[in-house]
């Protein structure tokens, strides 16, 4: 795995804190118990104490709904904004504070749907931050209405004959978008895999998708039972510039090599499956990334106003 | 009936009487063309003439919503008008004096809007009278027939014929072949047209700079020889204050420069893109960014992210983008989350008149957001304004934590006008807060009791972490749902716009400060209000009016001056019914939107009179309108 620096702020030289995962916890989550939020929320910030990042130029973004609730349960800054709009609004964080260390994290209705125009843009402009999409296949939080990645023939308050329309295929869009640089999909249930999937989409420089297979005890207990139940149906991409995760090793068998930098290969292993193809699909380390790209050098103030008399005598009379 | 002068005397200019001097305090011009043709940058050289020269200007483009529509299309004329004055110019004027129409169907539209006074000069292109195609042929006589309902005085001008004989492809050089006419007509100083011929053309070569001023010149002696008047509007303004020409989206461009702003967050729309536009080509020399984000509310989104982060960040629009962004805008005023929204106001609803102007967002921006959402809303009345508010704009919104709209519209977006050059300050370019440690225990929302202020945190501050949310939270930023913190919070935000209110000035009114009629306007209107009421007050009517710029929160002291007139009247672009219509009562009559809030705000009886007609006001009905309305027993 490359562990490419990025431009984020780490702490300074003389900064001497050292952080343990507690650290970053703040109030208790209002989660279901059973909630795959649980697990992603201590990846996070077991993320963070590996890493040592402050908790003061951490960002955490989220949208609305069960899992957007995050921000609130990390000891960092958070926006917790409007339903779909998380990234919009980390974008236009990264545009000013392009060394923040900023974490999105969405529903599947968030991003994939009510968010969806955001999600294709943002994997285009390819800023800086960890996006995580935590997929439950449902709306939670109004309790229980179809989503886009709802299973199909799966019955819900608003479909109750069952969902109509086949899921969408997150992975598969997004590596459709031009200028994609990081997929990755994991699983909350398995912790070992999300925190080193975490890890590379944290330490790849660029707009890092991470597609989070999420249950809902309320409402979805069943659409990742088989998963969990089978190991052998979850199948392990594995490469060096991907994830390797050894501590699976013994429980989950079903492995694939696959080069992250094979975007052919990687669009074939996103087609829908009888497994659920866990690790990093596709990443390119040397695209732009948008708050560089857009990176404008700062200016004195003097400066400015010789330039602003300047751009006054264009329209002088 | 017109009189229709033959100009066969162009091929043999003979002997003529000296032209006859019209003089006049003002005087307004049109030019219209296919779109494409040039007439717009005639137009603009034409008025910035004149202003160089020391008179008062106002241009207004003349725009189809296309960016070529057909040619020869009555719908598609494109243009300019330029209005000159000895004194200020504040508006577009009434109708035109002098047209020069590139072709008759450009003129019809005119025409068909009554844009062009009966007494008219109209210079015409008459290539089309012996067209080659017979449909072309009898449009052209239809149109003369049409156009002599009128009194106008149209002089046809072999302006092809005569731009061949000095260059291969006349399309591309009728306009300085125009220009040419007008600088003779207007008595336009020589040296100062060809400064602007080179200023327009700068980057190009030589020869071009020399074909347009060929056509330039040629122009001049055509009219010198076949035009029997010329018109004097003596310049009264001084030329030694130093002045600058542009357009209201360029002044906002400027204005958002000038405070310090660093962020566009955009997404085309007209009218008010042609701002950022001008930010794109200029804004990163100054460290600042446009961002064209994917939509609307993304958009806002982003503006609302950089700001909270510390960016001073603005996003622009229009009506329909007002519309995306609403949700945003209520997240800021929950988050008190400083965001600037300009939003240059087209005719609506839903996509409406892209072009053209209306006052009809004025209510959406005040209560579009669903919730209780107070924040400042604010209009510019001139396009110096534009640029000024800006200023203040920012300040607001960082004082106060909150949301500022800015309502400009399409009047002033593409108005030129030419206003003193503004002082800047170094100090409006002031980083928006210091990211030093903030006390253990800092709350994001620490308001004052009295003022419903607090201080802002941004991120990177040690020991500020919280969580901004949108959803009902206390002064820590935690998720609370009680009626207490509800009860709290929303007040805390309201308390905020009675304490900005305190500190605004009353409003000036101009006139006498009681009387009988007191014309009441916002925004881009005030121009031609004044002018209406001068006129009004000239003929010895008790007349006063008033302009609003800030608009939520209302200025102190509005209720008592409405008192002092007998009766109060707004005057604005957009709908109200008229109580002569089927079903129209004074119970259901549908009012103008300031006149509805300043009924609601102070308790008084107050009228409108408005417009829709995508195009600005006239003060001449304006005036009409306030004689129409003076009070039974008003005084003469």
């Amino acid at each position: 795995m490359t562990t490419e620096a990025c431009s984020l702020l780490t702490l300074a030289p003389d900064d001497m804190r050292e952080f343990t995962w507690g650290d970053y916890a703040k109030s208790v989550p209002r989660w279901c118990p059973g909630c795959g939020d649980h697990s992603v929320l201590t990846s996070v910030q077991r993320l963070m104490a590996d890493e040592g990042i402050a908790p003061e130029n951490t960002m955490v973004v989220s949208g609305i709904g069960c899992s957007s609730r995050f921000p609130h349960y990390m000891q960092t800054y958070g926006f917790h904004g409007l339903h779909g709009r998380a990234l919009p609004v980390a974008t236009g964080i990264k545009l000013h504070r392009p060394d923040l260390n900023v974490f999105v994290v969405m529903g599947d209705g968030d991003c994939v749907s009510i968010g969806a125009g955001h999600w294709i843009h943002a994997t285009r402009y390819n800023t800086n931050m960890v996006a995580m999409m935590l997929d439950n296949n449902v709306y939670g939080l109004t309790k229980n209405q179809t989503s886009p990645t709802t299973p199909q023939g799966h019955k819900t308050m608003t479909q109750p004959r069952g969902s109509y329309l086949p899921p969408m295929n997150p992975i598969q869009t997004m590596l459709g978008v031009s200028n994609v640089s990081f997929v990755a999909q994991t699983a909350e249930w398995l912790p070992p895999h999300l925190f080193a999937t975490l890890k590379a989409a944290y330490n790849h420089k660029g707009f890092s998708f991470i597609r989070i297979l999420q249950r809902c005890p309320k409402f979805t207990d069943d659409v990742f039972a088989g998963f969990i139940q089978h190991p052998e149906e979850v199948q392990l991409l594995e490469h060096e510039n991907g994830v390797h995760v050894s501590a699976l090793e013994r429980t989950h068998k079903n492995h694939l090599a696959h080069d992250p930098s094979d975007m052919a290969a990687a669009r074939q292993l996103a087609e829908p499956s009888e497994f659920a193809r866990l690790g990093v699909f596709y990443r390119n380390d040397d695209c732009p990334t948008y708050d560089e790209t857009r990176h404008v050098p700062a200016h004195g103030t003097e400066e400015k106003m010789k330039l602003l008399t300047e751009e006054f005598d264009r329209h002088a009379i | 009936m017109s009189s229709v002068v033959s100009s066969k005397a162009a091929d043999s200019p003979a002997a003529k009487s000296p032209p006859t001097i019209i003089r006049t305090d003002q005087h307004i011009v049109e030019i219209v063309s296919d779109s494409g043709e040039g007439a717009q940058k005639c137009g603009q050289i034409f008025g910035t003439v004149s202003a160089k020269m020391g008179n008062g200007v106002w241009t207004v483009e003349i725009i189809p919503a296309e960016i070529q529509p057909p040619a020869r299309d009555i719908d598609g004329a494109s243009g300019n008008r330029i209005r000159i004055g000895s004194s200020r110019i504040t508006n577009w004027g009434d109708q035109a004096n002098t047209v020069v129409a590139f072709n008759e169907q450009a003129l019809l539209g005119r025409h068909r809007v009554d844009a062009l006074a009966d007494d008219a000069v109209i210079f015409m292109e008459n290539m089309w009278a012996e067209h080659p195609d017979a449909d072309v042929r009898e449009q052209w006589v239809s149109a003369l027939r049409e156009l002599r309902q009128k009194p106008y005085r149209i002089v046809e001008v072999p302006m092809e014929k005569q731009c061949l004989t000095i260059v291969e492809n006349p399309t591309l050089g009728k306009n300085m072949f125009v220009l040419g006419m007008l600088a003779w007509i207007y008595n336009l100083d020589h040296d100062l047209v060809c400064e602007q011929i080179a200023l327009t053309f700068k980057g190009k070569s030589k020869a071009i700079y020399d074909a347009n001023v060929g056509l330039l010149d040629l122009g001049m002696k055509w009219a010198s020889e076949n035009v029997d008047f010329r018109v004097e509007v003596p310049p009264q303004l001084a030329t030694d204050q130093q002045m600058v020409v542009m357009n209201g989206n360029q002044a906002i461009a400027l204005g958002a420069v000038a405070s310090g702003m660093e962020l566009a967050a955009m997404y085309p729309i007209t009218p008010a893109t042609s701002a950022s536009h001008y930010l794109a080509e200029m804004f990163e020399k100054f460290g600042g960014v446009v961002h064209q984000a994917e939509d609307e509310i993304a958009a806002a989104g982003v503006a609302t992210g950089a700001s909270y982060s510390g960016k001073v960040a603005f996003t622009i629009t229009s009506g329909p983008g007002l519309a995306l962004k609403t949700e945003f805008l209520g997240m800021s005023v929950m988050a008190e989350i400083p965001l600037v929204l300009i939003d240059v106001q087209r005719g609506g609803p839903a996509t409406g008149l892209p072009t053209k102007v209306e006052q009809s967002d004025l209510l959406a921006a005040l209560f579009g957001q669903p919730g209780d959402a107070p924040h400042i809303v604010m209009a510019p009345s001139t396009i110096e304004e534009c640029f000024h508010i800006m200023v203040t704009a920012r300040k607001l919104a960082e004082t106060f934590r909150t949301l500022v709209v800015v309502l400009s519209d399409a009047n002033l977006a593409t108005g030129v006008q030419p206003f003193p050059r503004p002082q800047l300050d170094a100090a409006w370019f002031a980083p928006a807060i210091d990211l030093s440690a903030v006390p253990e225990g800092t709350k994001p929302f620490d308001w004052d009791p009295q003022t419903g202020l607090s201080r802002r945190i941004l991120p990177g501050q040690p020991n500020g972490m919280h969580t901004l949310t949108g959803l009902s939270h206390d002064e820590r930023g935690v998720i609370a749902y009680t009626n207490e913190v509800h009860t709290r919070s929303t007040t805390m935000r309201s308390r905020k716009m009675a304490v900005l209110q305190s500190m605004l000035e009353t409003p000036v009114v101009n006139g006498d400060p009681s009387g009988d009629l007191l014309v009441v306007g916002w925004g881009s209107t005030k121009g031609a209000i004044e002018e209406a009421v001068e006129r009004a007050k000239a003929q010895g009517h008790s007349v006063s009016s008033m302009n609003l710029t800030f608009i939520s929160p209302l200025p102190p002291g509005l209720k008592a001056i409405f008192q002092r007139f007998k009766k109060v009247m707004t005057v604005e672009i957009n709908y109200s019914d008229d109580l002569n219509d089927p079903y129209i009562t004074e119970e259901n009559r549908r009012r103008g939107q300031l006149c509805f809030l300043l009924r609601a705000s102070t308790l008084v009886d107050v009228d409108c009179w408005t417009r829709v007609p995508g195009e600005p006001l006239r003060p001449g009905a304006i005036h009409d309108a306030i004689l129409a309305n003076l009070p039974k027993g008003a005084a003469r």
